[in-house]
């Protein structure tokens, strides 16, 4: 028992040195592999989808609109006649491009805010996570409406706004690692040799922290796809005629009662990959953290 | 612990001076011209000349937002400039309105997550943990909007269970307005029931582990009381915390399920304004989600420090 | 002996767990009596299944852990037939357990009387005010000091020794007929260890309970049990009275162990400790004949094709080794004299001398501390001078918090001292790390408590150990290679171990990698932090041995700190003895364990466990424990547990430093002559053989 407690613990340490044992824990969660299957499929679509489309994504054709589901319409037509199936195919590459770039800038900004404001110490420390305490106090989505009225929505905004809140966050779980590790004996050791601050934290910390990084971006990632299609249905985001599947779905709510299909869409595809990153975050977890770090 | 609460306290008088310096500058970005924005495009330059000298804002920005801070902590929070009436009775009464879902919210989604995860906890690793951490991440990050439509679609117009709207008059009783509550409070729970299930089930496992369940276990407790009195004693105190975190964190929830039911509450309120521009009542609003959300995150320290000997006793 | 009351019977019991890789025995025909009013010591290395043969004795295994064969009866009650629910009823009020860390055994939002009160409720039918008065008595019962405020404090406001008396209390609550201990004082200090120790035998005579203690440590088993098992990778290799075990043992493994326990009254010069080779095999990986036949050196044929029975030796004394006639015939050789060890007197060339050495931290951090600065102020170090010599090892001892590794850390830099001169081969050091050049670095190197901690998981061991060599000593791609094969062979490393991560190394290897990166940058002072205690009695012999070949072949002066004296005594030719941040004795290995000595250190070494039974310790006991270093005693910081205090002079002034001979140093207020005279021939009743130097 005290050796299996043992090899979970070190398994735990160093996941990406030994994948094997990863993929056959991968295996033993069913829930995880549905979740990496629904997020590939979608980076699949956001790649190739635009180029097996039907139809054009601002394709008009007033005569045929709201048209229910049909052989020539897989998923109907909307308001202007434009085909859905085309529209939520090409809009996973917005909702992925978005929500991806905002994550990985919070992933970046955050990651390096946290490991020096936890290496460093001290006032620079104090200062910096208080500010991360000020943005954290105040609502997600309020601050991101708010800064987009002012800057004006479109989808670079979008994507600095979604980065910009989400770093405390990163920068929190990453300098929680950090503070656990840099009093760890490998990291005296190096300063004992002379190294500097640059491999001390590139070298010696930051490998140890990717299991942590990982597991954090991915729920980050679904975070940022609830803000960015939060906005695009307030009408904040992405603006038409992009086939954002927020503002799709913000634009059907007005034909709701007559063409159900409008809204379910764009709305199922939003859930579906919701769904998915949840899995998969849960299962990454999970996989690289199995000894359960309690970091929410 | 009072020394640590009137630091806290200080940090809130800190976090909500900056809060308002951000909600202050944003709003002053906006493009165009307020006082044009009240007077229409076909102003003449005088007219829209003397209102800006009449809501100051020919003054230096810094003074400008002196005055209106002032003012907000005196209890004058400007005049709407769609209704030209004060901001205050209307940004009050919705907020009773999102209180009112917001209770009824919390009484599904606390007790419901709870349990969720404490059996998740329970059965680690397996099928029902699985099923239910999945799901639970799932619907953390599930919009609002596309859970509330769902539900519209299948319980309001599929079902007709309850009502699809709830646009209700804005001073509607609890009672009346009950059943237009149902839906937009199941909505908002979904997420909030994400949160606290996997709260509940990382804390419980970290407990679980302790050596003092295995030694309450050996002490021939049984079963329901090694679990309520030393497991979830203990394991339940970071939930308590998200619980009271989430009243203020709710609020912030609202506002896309306000806006899907048409729900006359806070977070409408704020969408309203955007829409409209209408700049004293974005600030005021604003102002007050921020200020019940830091304070609720107090109150979370607060009831945690309460809860937790180890800070309630000290050395 | 002869009317015993047999309580615990098990026989043939086998334990299993499921895996990945199919079902593990790891307990295997374990045959146990254990009768009422005694104490029955299991003694093992890690891995050798102690602590799920003690969860299986009362049915407390993990979901994939269950009994494949076997008999627990219980008093004549069979408890292989009992439903979980019956064992429910069992378990605190027939067998009661006390485990490890009592720090975190306890629930820390529940009060301690309340803790030990819900045992009396739940079986002895108490009402809720019986219960609290229950629990009071019994915190009396284990000589807690005040019951009836304790009763009402948390886990966190009371010392691990004061809560490991709680744990005991809780378990004697109802009386139980056994007592199972799993490393009870394990994660104690000696001091209160020895104290703990001696309440559980009293309490047993009492209470006339069947005790089955668990513990990795000889001399806790020779000083408390009656009988003695010795489980090896789940097996018992032998049993028998404590007297049959330690002294006419007749088993290779248990020989084997008390070869690698160091000795009180040696020390390097004298013996090499005998390590046992090569590792405790893996229960998915035993040996086909003797499970022990890999590592033993009276191995032959016949011993690797069938495994050899437990059988009785003598009457009453098992061992499942076939060649045991010729085991008693050999005797009892445990250690390797040492050829030429003598030890010249002339002292070498000073190497580091730290005067004054000063150690504050404040306790608020972060911006508070700006205006916090100057309250609470721990003292860690508050005034220590010391020198260290060519090629010689000086031992700091104490308990856990007196400062000896904060020392350290202040010498090597890893902490900032407040105040003080630390002088390197004549050059005055700055105080941080970070501020000193290369050449300085290169002189000064550490090997750190924890294996696990002390090499960085995502880099190969190789990788460890070349940048020093890198960075530290200018050697070029080809040179670095080449060193770090010569490195691993010094410390007796396979050589395809340097392309290994660390989670594939043991412990032991763990730590040898350690060693070898510090002597990478080959410095003149190696500072040693409890380098073995975290490791196995086999695992630290060795590294020990490594350890004293390094310092001959390469020339090092150690600075080891450690709690485990008797590790201190056969390393180090000088000993400091420090308590709260500052020396009371100082002088060579053979004086300081030889009185004179200062009350502390008599204390010290009274407490220290030996695996002898013969070898009567004087018991002198601290009270309570060390006091906080932010309230700091006056006069003597020692007088407020000394068991020699003579009077207010004691409470009032500093004592004075008193010498004996050239280089020993006492500070203490009683004469020398006098602490002479009243600690007489010394504690330990062999003394050593070795010469004093004066």
């Amino acid at each position: 028992m005290e050796d299996g407690k043992n090899m979970i613990r070190q398994a735990g340490v160093s996941p990406f040195s030994k994948l094997q044992p990863v993929f056959r824990r991968l295996l033993r969660y069913p829930m995880t592999l549905i979740g990496f299957a629904i997020v590939f499929f979608f980076i699949f679509i956001a790649v190739f989808g635009p180029t097996m489309a039907p139809y054009q994504y601002t394709e008009q054709n007033l005569p045929n609109k709201l048209q229910p589901p049909s052989e020539e319409y897989v998923f109907g037509t909307d308001q202007f006649g434009r085909d859905i199936f085309s529209r939520v195919i090409v809009g996973s590459r917005d909702v992925l491009m978005v929500a991806g770039s905002g994550t990985a800038m919070a992933v970046f900004f955050g990651m390096l805010l946290g490991l020096i404001s936890g290496y460093r110490g001290g006032w620079f420390d104090e200062v910096i996570m208080r500010l991360m305490d000020v943005i954290l106090s105040i609502p997600p989505l309020l601050l991101a409406m708010v800064i987009l009225f002012s800057l004006g929505p479109s989808r670079l905004n979008v994507i600095i706004v979604v980065g910009f809140l989400y770093i405390p966050m990163v920068a929190r779980v990453v300098r929680s690692v950090v503070l656990d590790l840099k009093t760890r004996q490998f990291v005296e050791a190096a300063r004992l040799r002379g190294e500097g601050s640059f491999y001390i934290l590139f070298r010696e910390i930051l490998p140890n922290i990717m299991p942590h990084l990982a597991v954090e971006a991915s729920m980050r990632f679904s975070y940022s796809i609830f803000l960015v299609a939060s906005l695009g249905f307030l009408g904040l985001g992405v603006q038409p005629p992009s086939p954002d599947w927020g503002l799709m779905v913000g634009e059907a709510r007005t034909w709701f009662y007559q063409a159900r299909w409008v809204l379910f869409f764009p709305a199922g595809a939003i859930a579906l990959l919701v769904v998915g990153v949840g899995f998969m975050s849960d299962g990454l977890r999970r996989m690289l953290l199995p000894g359960g770090v309690s970091n929410e | 612990m009072y020394r640590y609460l009137l630091r806290r306290f200080a940090f809130i008088l800190l976090t909500l001076f900056l809060a308002s310096l951000i909600i202050f500058t944003a709003t002053q970005f906006l493009p165009g011209d307020v006082a044009q924005i009240i007077l229409g495009q076909f102003a003449t330059e005088t007219a829209v000349e003397n209102l800006r000298e009449e809501l100051g804002l020919n003054r230096p920005l810094h003074i400008q937002y002196l005055n209106w801070a002032g003012g907000f902590i005196r209890g004058d929070w400007g005049t709407s400039l769609v209704s030209r009436t004060p901001v205050r009775p209307i940004v009050l009464e919705r907020l009773g309105n999102s209180a009112m879902l917001a209770v009824m919210a919390l009484l599904i989604y606390v007790p419901l997550g709870i349990v969720l995860g404490v059996i998740a906890a329970l059965k680690r690793d397996k099928l029902p943990d699985q099923l239910i951490s999945g799901v639970s991440m799932a619907f953390v990050g599930l919009p609002e909007f596309v859970s509330g439509l769902l539900l519209i679609a299948f319980l309001a117009i599929g079902l007709t269970w309850f009502p699809a709207n709830s646009s209700i008059n804005p001073d509607t009783t609890f009672r009346e307005a009950f059943p237009y509550l149902v839906l937009p409070a199941i909505t908002v729970s979904l997420t909030g029931l994400g949160y606290i299930t996997r709260m509940t089930r990382s804390g419980t496992i970290d407990v679980l582990r302790m050596d003092y369940v295995r030694a309450a276990d050996l002490k021939g407790l049984p079963a329901w009381q090694v679990l309520i009195r030393h497991v979830l004693r203990n394991s339940l105190l970071p939930t308590v915390t998200v619980v009271a975190m989430g009243i203020g964190w709710l609020l912030g929830g609202l506002i896309v399920t306000e806006t899907v039911y048409g729900y006359p509450g806070l977070g409408r309120l704020i969408v309203y304004g955007i829409q409209r521009q209408d700049l004293p009542l974005i600030q005021a609003s604003s102002m007050i989600i921020v200020a019940i959300y830091t304070f609720s995150n107090l109150a979370a320290d607060v009831l945690y420090g309460l809860l937790n000997p180890r800070i309630r006793v000290g050395e | 002996m002869n009317e015993r009351t047999l309580v615990l019977d098990v026989e043939d019991m086998t334990v299993t767990y499921r895996t990945e890789k199919g079902p593990l025995d790891t307990v295997r025909n374990v045959n146990l009596k254990i009768y009422a009013g005694e104490i029955y010591g299991l003694v093992g290395e890690s891995g050798s299944g102690k602590t799920t043969l003690a969860h299986a004795v009362v049915r407390y295994l993990p979901a994939n852990g269950f009994l494949r064969s076997g008999k627990i009866c219980l008093s004549g009650t069979d408890l292989m037939s009992l439903s979980k629910m019956e064992m429910r009823e069992i378990w605190g009020s027939r067998i009661s357990m006390v485990h490890q860390d009592p720090s975190s055994s306890i629930n820390p939002a529940i009060q301690i009387g309340e803790q030990i009160a819900e045992v009396a409720r739940i079986h002895l039918g108490f009402s809720r005010k019986e219960a609290r008065v229950r629990a009071v008595e019994m915190l009396n019962k284990v000589h807690m000091p005040d019951p009836e405020a304790v009763a009402k404090r948390y886990a966190h406001q009371l010392s691990g020794g004061m809560l490991q008396r709680v744990l005991i209390a809780t378990a004697l609550t109802t009386n139980p007929e056994l007592l199972i201990m799993d490393e009870p004082t394990t994660a104690l200090d000696v001091t209160t260890e020895a104290v703990i120790l001696d309440l559980i035998k009293d309490l047993m005579e009492e209470y006339n309970t069947a005790v089955l203690y668990i513990t990795h440590n000889l001399g806790v088993v020779a000083r408390i049990s009656n009988q003695v098992g010795v489980l090896y990778a789940g097996e018992i290799m032998e049993e028998g009275s404590i007297t049959q075990v330690f002294k006419n043992n007749l088993h290779p493994y248990t020989r084997g162990l008390l070869g690698c326990v160091p000795r009180v009254d040696t020390n390097k010069r004298d013996i090499s400790l005998k390590a046992i080779p090569g590792y405790i095999p893996r229960p998915d990986n035993l040996p086909r004949g003797c499970i022990f036949a890999p590592r033993c050196d009276l191995v032959e044929e016949a011993c690797t094709v069938e495994r050899p029975p437990l059988v009785e030796a003598e009457e009453g004394h098992l061992t499942a080794c076939r060649r045991f006639e010729e085991l008693k015939k050999i005797g009892n050789v445990v250690a390797d004299t040492r050829a030429g060890g003598s030890k010249d007197d002339k002292l070498g060339d000073l190497v580091l001398e730290a005067r004054n050495i000063k150690k504050y931290f404040t306790a608020a951090a972060g911006l508070s501390a700006l205006w916090q600065r100057g309250r609470s102020v721990i003292k860690a170090v508050d005034d220590i001078s010391i020198r260290m010599r060519r090629s010689f090892t000086m031992g700091i001892v104490g308990e856990s918090g007196c400062g000896k590794t904060t020392l350290a850390r202040c010498l090597i830099g890893l902490e900032e001292a407040t105040s003080g001169e630390i002088e390197l081969e004549g050059e005055l050091l700055p105080y941080s790390v970070a501020k000193r050049p290369p050449e300085i670095l290169k002189k000064m190197q550490m090997v750190f408590q924890n294996p696990d901690a002390s090499l960085n998981p995502q880099h190969p061991a190789g990788s460890s150990v070349a940048r020093p060599l890198i960075l530290l000593r200018n050697l070029s791609r080809k040179e670095v290679g080449d060193k770090v094969k010569e490195l691993f062979q010094a410390v007796n490393l396979p050589e395809e171990f340097i392309e290994r991560l660390p989670h594939e190394l043991s412990g032991g290897e763990k730590q040898r990698v350690a060693i070898a990166r510090a002597f990478a940058a080959d410095p003149a002072l190696m500072i040693c932090d409890e380098p073995i205690s975290s490791l196995d009695v086999s695992v630290q012999a060795s590294l020990m041995n490594l350890l004293v070949d390094l310092q001959e072949s390469r020339g090092a002066s150690y600075l080891f700190i450690s709690h485990d004296l008797a590790a201190v005594r056969h390393l180090s030719d000088w000993i400091a003895v420090v308590y709260l941040g500052r020396l009371w004795e100082i002088g060579s290995a053979e004086d300081v364990f030889v009185p004179p000595y200062h009350p502390y250190t008599e204390a010290l070494l009274s407490a220290i466990p030996i695996p002898d039974p013969d070898v009567k310790q004087e018991t002198i006991r601290l009270r309570g424990s060390v006091p906080s270093a932010m309230d700091i005693p006056s006069g003597c910081r020692f007088h407020t547990r000394c068991p020699r205090k003579i009077g207010a002079i004691c409470e009032q002034q500093e004592p004075p430093w008193q010498q004996r001979g050239n280089y020993h140093q006492i500070r203490c207020h009683i004469p020398i002559e006098e602490l002479l005279e009243i600690q007489g021939e010394g504690l330990l009743k062999k003394s050593a053989g070795g010469g004093v130097i004066s």
